[in-house]
């Protein structure tokens, strides 16, 4: 039987009315059990969420998956402390089913999407890019002045980046000519 | 004020609490009772967009009770600065400032008054009537506490007991913080929000005192970097100004951007723009194209015209884009207006959306009232790595850039963003040198050397550290630094942005963080503990921009010998021959006279602020949409110069706006709760978080609610002049009716995380569980108006009207 928070709930108050007493006898044997990130690799993160920048311990199996994330103690920002959408960082990776994990792509007034490979959505895109940069690509504004902008394409994104992918992000843009270049810190 | 830290940067009120612990008074001021003002000494609710009245009024009690730092405000302020008389302020020009010309400002008079050697003229006694003390108190002698009180609905002595209450900090060894975050920024008048708040902090000499400041709490983990890294029209990285179309060469534009001062003792940081500009030059096309021929490939804006965010949507509105990139953000729902944004979206040939998950932006066409049949819009989704699927770096509110380590493979074919946007490059590249194009150089020259996985000439995967490095910056040939005599080889880092040249001999893709990947390494992966300053500095955790400062303005915690105002908490101090503590901010040795604000030209901070466009003084005007028909401070209703989209000839038909309309009562906000985040897309997903916030909900007074015969729990809709959201009502004694003007005005709250792409309808694997439980609700932003500040253009989301409906009566 797969757990899900809810049904633990329901499932250990079912188990603790039946024993009466509502603790576990077996002191010793819950105090010999390993803890489950003994054989972990630990790493630390930064929250992805507000901009506090809470340090966060990821532990992962030797499997590849992520068995526990927690407050990092040592860090003079959070101190070991979470709020509780940093506390549920442990259900943002892959232990998330719902994660997008293929290219997808919504043809002209076609109501689903399709899945579609890497190499396909790249070479299309960057096709697409080539044609409204072209058409759009303006040399001189209407006074005469060199202006070099694509007008025909338009960026938002993003404070969801690290600082190193912010940078390659806009010199791509700027490389291309974008001048409608803006994310969140606007809204 | 303007934030409730303890919902939404829940783990920064940590340390709020370890303040009080130690004596500190907490003062929140907000329109909620909210959980951060369930801990503090004094709350004081004010009505939403009413901001600048309250502070106004406490800088009137500051000055009346000559509750100043005087020595601060005489040597570090521009106080004493003498303005030129023909200079009028709003209460004697009909509301606005002089110079107001139709929309815009001709700020002619908001000048200084200069002696022969164009040195500006000063009053240190600051008596003259027209010095910027004396005009800043002319100005809020309007701001009663009974004026404001009508304003606000706070009632009177709630206003004094914060005022009283907050002035003591005025006393050099102690210090005053404010925290602020989308509640001051979202207004047609946010930044004057923030200016009004930073005059009290000079008045009470706060800034760069440990525990002192004006702290933004930014939203996102790594905001603070995306704008120092130039995701903004406006801005380059390092906040070079993005050229215009009149900056014709290199020359013109560092002349044009490069500050000068005739005050002798002034340091003018600015003075370096030419280094940093050559520098980020070269970050961009290294030695294949000259200084000059970089810069040309460049795009220019048109002078004077805005690219922002909601020009950015009105314009795709009206089909003047055939594609465009959301690129980790999801415009359909944390846009203002979003019914617009929506619309826009269908006007495009095609998108590129780069997500973790599902979201409305990439499937806006199955939003309500769209049919996908009739949309044209090619729709590309991307699936990109999380956090720790990656590395990297972000930088925090305190400017503290921490490094990320990769933990785990992302999952199925979900790949790092920086290789998404490396792979497409090299496509594009690819296709401009075999097919050519307009400018094909721009592309083709840029340097993109970030690692070993080359094959065919395409990069595969981005080493992220030669990023870090490029950031950081090299000498790219011999160097002698003439400053410090130092001597450098091709390819060196640069340890220091002092080191930068402006001969394109240094490449440098941020001046800020010149410093953060030097001779030490990578100094964001840092992990030391110690805090020697025993204030909490922690100098070896990680780095901070500029040169691992970590309280910035840190000159001014000290007074003109160099002692710290506050000794029991020095930030910096004179040792007799050194500085010791905290890396100086731009102080000279004591005596020297350099006034400590270095960035700015002057040397000191801002009382009179001409750089804005809404005037040299924060000055209260309502919301653009208001309960009020008139504004109770003067004839101006609304900020002179804000840009009005509904009007006609400017936006569209769906930029609409109501004020003072009995149509729609009742004043609104957006706000948010601990366990969602921005618009949830990152949040709308985990089954824990859904759990404890499942639904949009408005909270209301339980007078509303009666007035509305709504109980707690209904089913409600709230209708703005912009569209409609269904929500659960909460009544709570949380919310209070306000009296305004002698009138009872109601005000409601809902969060804004909400949107239609949930774990419900999911398309699972068949080994995949379906979710017990998903979110429900709309986006809030069906509601809010297209308006932006007068100086930033965020659009005002804290401040507008509706109605409120139980399900079935309307």
């Amino acid at each position: 039987m797969r757990l899900t928070r809810r049904t633990f709930l329901k499932v250990s108050g079912t188990v603790l009315a039946g024993s009466g007493l509502g603790v576990s006898l077996k002191p010793i044997y819950a105090h010999a059990k390993p803890l489950k990130i003994r054989y972990a690799r630990e790493t630390t993160t930064i929250c992805p969420y507000c901009s506090v920048g809470c340090s966060i311990i990821i532990s992962t199996a030797s499997y590849g998956k992520v068995i526990n994330t927690e407050g990092d103690p040592n860090s003079p920002i959070n101190a070991g402390a979470l709020c509780s959408k940093g506390s549920s960082l442990y259900q943002l990776s892959i232990n998330n089913p719902n994660r997008l994990t293929k290219p997808r792509y919504r043809a002209p007034y076609e109501s689903e999407w399709k899945e579609v490979s890497w190499e396909w959505a790249l070479d299309r895109i960057a096709r697409n890019v080539k044609k409204s940069r072209d058409e759009s690509f303006r040399q001189t504004n209407g006074k005469g002045q060199t202006v070099n902008r694509t007008e025909g394409i338009a960026s938002v994104g993003s404070a969801a980046l690290d600082n190193e992918e912010c940078y390659l992000y806009q010199k791509f843009l700027r490389g291309l000519g974008l001048v409608y270049i803006e994310h969140q810190a606007r809204i | 004020m303007g934030s409730n830290p303890a919902s939404n940067h829940p783990v920064s009120f940590k340390w709020i609490m370890k303040a009080v612990e130690k004596g500190g008074t907490l003062i929140c001021v907000d329109p909620r009772f909210t959980q951060s003002a369930a801990k503090a000494h004094i709350y004081a609710p004010l009505r939403s967009g009413t901001d600048i009245a309250f502070l106004g009024g406490m800088i009137k009690y500051i000055l009346d009770n000559n509750l100043i730092q005087e020595e601060y405000v005489k040597n570090y302020t521009n106080a004493s600065f003498l303005v030129n008389p023909g200079f009028k302020l709003p209460g004697d020009n009909g509301g606005v400032f002089s110079g107001l010309k139709g929309e815009a400002y001709d700020k002619a008079s908001w000048s200084y008054q200069t002696d022969a050697e164009g040195r500006i003229r000063k009053d240190e006694t600051l008596r003259d009537s027209n010095c910027a003390y004396q005009l800043l108190k002319k100005h809020y002698s309007r701001y009663t506490p009974e004026l404001v009180s009508s304003i606000t609905g706070t009632p009177k002595e709630k206003l004094l007991e914060v005022y009283e209450s907050y002035a003591k900090t005025g006393k050099p060894d102690k210090a005053g913080n404010i925290l602020y975050a989308m509640g001051w920024t979202q207004h047609t008048v946010g930044t004057q929000n923030i200016r009004a708040m930073s005059i009290i902090q000079e008045l009470l000499g706060n800034m760069g005192l440990a525990g002192g400041g004006v702290q933004a709490l930014r939203g996102e983990s790594n905001v603070q970097g995306s704008t120092d890294y130039g995701l903004l029209f406006h801005i380059l990285p390092g906040y070079l100004g993005v050229p215009r179309a009149s900056d014709t060469a290199l020359a013109v534009y560092n002349e044009k951007r490069t500050p000068k001062t005739r005050e002798p003792n002034s340091l003018n940081w600015w003075k370096n723009y030419p280094k940093y500009s050559a520098s980020l030059l070269r970050s961009f096309y290294g030695t294949n194209a000259t200084l000059d021929e970089a810069y040309s490939y460049l795009p220019k804006l048109d002078d004077g015209v805005d690219y922002s965010w909601l020009t950015l949507f009105d314009q795709m509105y009206k089909s003047r884009f055939t594609g465009f990139f959301a690129w980790g953000m999801n415009p359909a729902v944390s846009s203002a207006n979003i019914f617009k944004v929506r619309k826009a979206l269908t006007q495009l040939d095609w998108m590129v959306n780069v997500n973790l998950f599902d979201n409305e932006t990439g499937e806006f066409w199955r939003a309500a009232g769209m049919d996908p049949k009739k949309i044209k819009t090619e729709v590309f989704m991307l699936p990109c790595a999380m956090s720790f699927e990656k590395e990297g770096s972000i930088t925090n509110s305190g400017r503290l850039m921490q490094w990320r380590n990769k933990a785990v493979d992302p999952p199925g074919e979900a790949r790092p963003d920086a290789d998404i946007i490396t792979d497409l490059y090299f496509r594009l590249k690819e296709l401009y040198e075999t097919e050519g194009g307009p400018l094909k150089e721009a592309i083709t020259k840029l340097t993109w050397n970030y690692g070993e996985a080359v094959v065919e000439g395409r990069l595969l995967h981005v080493d992220i550290r030669a990023v870090a490095k490029e950031i950081n910056g090299c000498f790219l040939t011999d160097k002698l630094d003439q400053a410090s005599k130092r001597e450098f080889k091709k390819g060196d880092p640069v340890p220091a942005f002092a080191f930068l040249q402006d001969d394109g001999s240094t490449s440098s893709g941020n001046w800020l963080y010149c410093n953060s990947f030097a001779d030490k390494g990578n100094m964001a992966a840092r992990r030391g503990t110690k805090d020697p300053s025993g204030i909490g500095l922690y100098p070896e955790w990680a780095w901070s921009w500029p040169v691992n400062r970590r309280i910035i303005y840190n000159g001014a915690s000290v007074d003109l010998q160099g002692k710290p105002w506050d000794p029991k908490r020095a930030v910096i101090a004179w040792d007799g021959t050194k500085w010791v503590g905290d890396v100086p901010d731009g102080v000279g040795n004591p005596g020297s006279g350099r006034p400590p604000f270095i960035m700015k030209p002057d040397g000191v901070a801002s009382i009179f602020g001409p750089g804005l466009a809404d005037g040299p003084f924060p000055e209260h005007y309502e919301p653009l949409e208001s309960p009020l028909a008139r504004n109770l401070m003067s004839p101006q209703m609304n900020n002179p110069v804000i840009r009005r989209w509904d009007k006609p000839g400017v936006g569209t038909e769906m930029d609409i706006a109501r004020s003072a309309d009995t149509l729609f009562p009742i004043v609104c906000t957006t706000m948010r709760v601990s366990e969602h985040w921005q618009s949830g897309v990152m949040t709308r997903w985990q089954p824990w978080l859904v759990e404890m916030e499942p639904a949009l909900f408005v909270e209301m007074s339980p007078q509303l609610a009666r007035e509305k015969g709504i109980k707690n729990g209904d089913q409600i809709f709230i209708k703005s002049a912009r569209g409609q959201a269904e929500a659960v009502a909460m009544v709570t004694e949380r919310v209070k009716p306000f009296l305004i003007d002698g009138k009872t005005v109601h005000q409601i709250a809902l969060p804004w995380h909400f949107g239609w792409a949930t774990s419900a309808t999911r398309a699972y694997g068949a080994r995949d569980k379906k979710p017990e439980i998903f979110t429900f609700g709309n986006a809030a932003n069906r509601l809010t108006p297209t308006i932006g500040d007068a100086n930033t253009m965020i659009p005002e989301s804290k401040a507008f009207m509706v109605n409120i409906f139980r399900k079935g009566v309307a």
